[in-house]
């Protein structure tokens, strides 16, 4: 059909410009895009493209520096935290991010990630949770669910064997060096909406030097779980969510949920 | 009604149909073609955008562009 | 208030000494983590760090201290860290990022006996990892022996000065002992090297430029090839330029020790003992071991009687000497190795062996 062509037409939405123009190289549907996107959104209508620095490790994103037009770092595989640590001490006045993957936050990369929220480190990291290694062909994550085929659980993750998906998350929020930890995702207009605005605290938390802001993003990975964009956003919804719940985790002046004492 | 519409870089756009399963307008659709990457690409099927951004904000490789008819502002 | 503008003599640690030195030189950042027999330089820094003004951080492992580096390095400031062997070994896949997207800063490895866990005590059996590269790829890093704690502060600023020329990590081989022993030094200078930031750190996107990128990953093996080619010109320039050595009785010297850093200085007495036997011995102390000086030992080969070797290790240097001297004359080794410190005595002992008692069975 012809579609008319409308009058007085004022743009409402645009690609960032803190964006490069290069094509992203990730699968159709990856969630990767969309979190670029909305960080570089927010460096966009904070201005602060030329004080901010990231930090994107070995993963499916060790290529952000290709799309985000600021100057980043690429870091060895589990160690943004601490190359992100290093800028930051040495700039302490520029705004400093990590964009890490779950093999590299929440395996190789455990300590760091520990211990960088423990100091306080006043950065942000960016915690892509998409419970597969997608770079290197879809083996398991510590996040991959319980029963979830993987190229190394063929038979679905057995946490007899492998043990239980790590929440990550949940644990770094305990640390006092935490500021702000929260939880979300990509894969409605809403959810990107709320992860915009969250981004959005934990810069402007930066500024102020109040510590270690850890937002973490459950997102997909079409490719290693072998469904179709549209069916990994359903399971999303159905897997990932019960174990990995939307939401902060730990906001400043709230008390965070204590651990179970039961056993106590 | 508010009207809007969008503009989609075909040529960059991968057809994971996340943006037509977002549209409330039920106008966004894969095209028929498939562009150079060898992908299908979504594309405005219908006069129905209001111009939300929907579709814009769950696109995984920053494609789409949105528009909106402003108001008419009234002589004072 | 201390005053350090000007060039003052005191009594320190080696350890200690290193770390004025780099105080002195201008030193932005440490990372670190404490391991024996090196902790002093963590120690010292977090105890001047506030009154000097410069950063220092005890980190959760050497393995983030490698990369806090890579970080602070990639954005431009003057840094360093130390180690000892195995907190070193952990190191090296980080020093090889660094290297590949060469930035400079300065590692130091306090040496003690390995392999393992091995020994407290001193030992150069890092040689092989120190010169060779140490982690994946082919890399080099500037590398400065030094036998003195004079030296272990002198070389602070010339690896400083090397690594910011050619964007390349430095590294002082230093030992145990080295890093114990106190001796009078004089300290050099603050405010002698002067640092510039440079235009290619990561300290933010100006509207002025394009952005920086600090990386080592080139997935196109075209590209991938073209950075190697580049770093080897780079290493060439630097074995062309930087070459550094010391010799000791060599005018009219027939059998020549080889040694760096400790062992050099146990040979100086091994040359006087055997000197006063007549024997005419003599000493080349490669003081920087990459760039190796070769073409010195390799111009003595062809008119010594032989080489020997001295090195607190199973033999390491001794290949890169045996390929200086090309076969032109014998070349023997004396090791002492797991911590063990030879004796110049010991040391004359296997020279005379070689050489003399050898030559009168024949």
């Amino acid at each position: 059909m012809e579609i008319p062509v409308l009058e007085n037409l004022e743009v409402v939405y645009k690609k960032p410009e803190t964006l490069t123009d290069t094509p992203f190289h990730y699968c159709p549907g990856c969630g990767h895009g969309v979190a670029h996107r909305v960080l570089m959104e927010v460096i966009d209508e904070l201005g602060i493209q030329e004080e901010t620095i990231g930090v994107a490790p070995v993963g499916c994103s060790v290529f952000a520096y290709h799309y985000m037009n600021i100057d980043m770092q690429q870091a060895a595989h589990g160690r943004a935290s601490a190359a992100a640590t290093g800028i930051k001490r040495v700039l302490p006045e520029k705004y400093v991010f990590s964009y890490q993957g779950d093999g590299d936050l929440a395996a190789i990369g455990t300590a760091e990630t520990i211990h960088t929220v423990n100091r306080g480190e006043n950065i942000l990291m960016v915690f892509i949770n998409n419970a597969i290694y997608g770079m290197t062909g879809g083996q398991m994550a510590p996040t991959s669910l319980c029963g979830q085929v993987t190229s190394t659980t063929p038979y679905g993750r057995d946490p007899a064997k492998i043990g239980f998906p790590l929440k990550i998350t949940e644990l770094i929020a305990q640390l006092p060096g935490a500021y702000f930890v929260a939880r979300h995702a990509v894969h409605t207009p809403n959810a990107v909406r709320k992860l915009k605005k969250a981004l959005r605290s934990a810069f402007e938390y930066q500024k102020l030097n109040k510590g270690t802001c850890f937002i973490e993003i459950v997102s997909n990975c079409p490719s290693g779980w072998k469904l179709s964009p549209l069916e990994s956003q359903k399971w999303i919804e159905e897997n990932m969510f019960p174990m990995y719940p939307l939401g902060d985790i730990k906001v400043p002046g709230k008390n965070i949920t204590a651990p179970s004492t039961e056993n106590n | 009604m508010i009207r809007g519409t969008v503009f989609i870089a075909s040529d960059i756009c991968k057809g994971c149909e996340l943006c037509i399963a977002a549209c409330p307008q039920h106008s966004l659709s894969l095209s028929r073609q498939i562009n150079p990457k060898g992908y299908k690409y979504a594309e405005l099927i219908n006069d129905e955008c209001t111009g939300c951004i929907n579709c814009a904000l769950v696109c995984p490789d920053a494609a789409i562009t949105v528009y909106r008819q402003a108001k008419v502002k009234k002589a004072v | 208030m201390e005053n350090t503008n000007k060039k003052e003599v005191r009594l320190m640690k080696g350890n200690e000494a290193l770390a004025e030195a780099a105080i002195r030189a201008g030193l932005h950042a440490y990372f670190g983590y404490p391991i024996t027999p090196q902790s002093e330089i963590l120690e010292y820094f977090e105890e001047q760090a506030p009154k000097r003004g410069f950063t220092v951080l005890q980190a959760e492992s050497e393995v983030a201290s490698i990369n806090m580096i890579y970080g602070a390095a990639g954005a431009g400031a003057r840094v360093m860290t130390s180690s000892s062997s195995p907190g070193v070994s952990l190191m090296q896949e980080g020093i090889s990022y660094i290297a590949t997207a060469e930035l400079p800063c300065l590692i130091v490895n306090i040496t003690r006996g390995g392999p393992g866990l091995g020994t407290i005590q001193p030992s150069q059996g890092d040689y092989f990892q120190s010169v060779k590269g140490g982690g994946h790829g082919d890399y080099k890093l500037f590398v400065l022996a030094p036998s003195s704690v004079q030296e272990m502060a002198d070389f602070v600023f010339d690896a400083f000065r090397v690594s910011e020329k050619y964007r390349i990590p430095a590294l002082i081989l230093a030992d145990g002992a080295l890093g114990q022993m106190m001796e009078k030094l004089t300290l050099p200078e603050e405010g002698s090297l002067p640092h510039v930031t440079p235009e290619w750190g990561t300290t933010g996107k100006t509207k002025d430029r394009e952005r920086n990128i600090i990386t080592s990953l080139h997935i196109q093996p075209e590209k991938m090839e073209a950075i190697n080619h580049h770093l080897q010109a780079k290493y060439k320039a630097i074995e062309e330029a930087e070459v550094r050595y010391e010799e000791y009785f060599m005018e009219d010297a027939e059998i020549v020790f080889v040694a760096f850093g400790l062992s050099a200085r146990i040979c100086q007495k091994a040359v006087d003992i055997v000197r006063e036997k007549g024997i005419k011995a003599g000493l080349i102390r490669p003081i920087t071991l990459f760039p190796f000086p070769k073409q010195i030992i390799s111009e003595t080969a062809n008119r010594a009687v032989g080489f020997m070797v001295v090195e607190m290790n199973a033999g390491q240097m001794v290949e890169d000497v045996q390929l200086a001297v090309n076969g032109k004359c014998p070349v023997y080794f004396k090791g002492r190795m797991g911590g063990m410190i030879p004796t110049p005595e010991e040391i004359a002992v296997a020279l005379e062996e070689k050489f003399i008692h050898h030559e009168e069975k024949v």
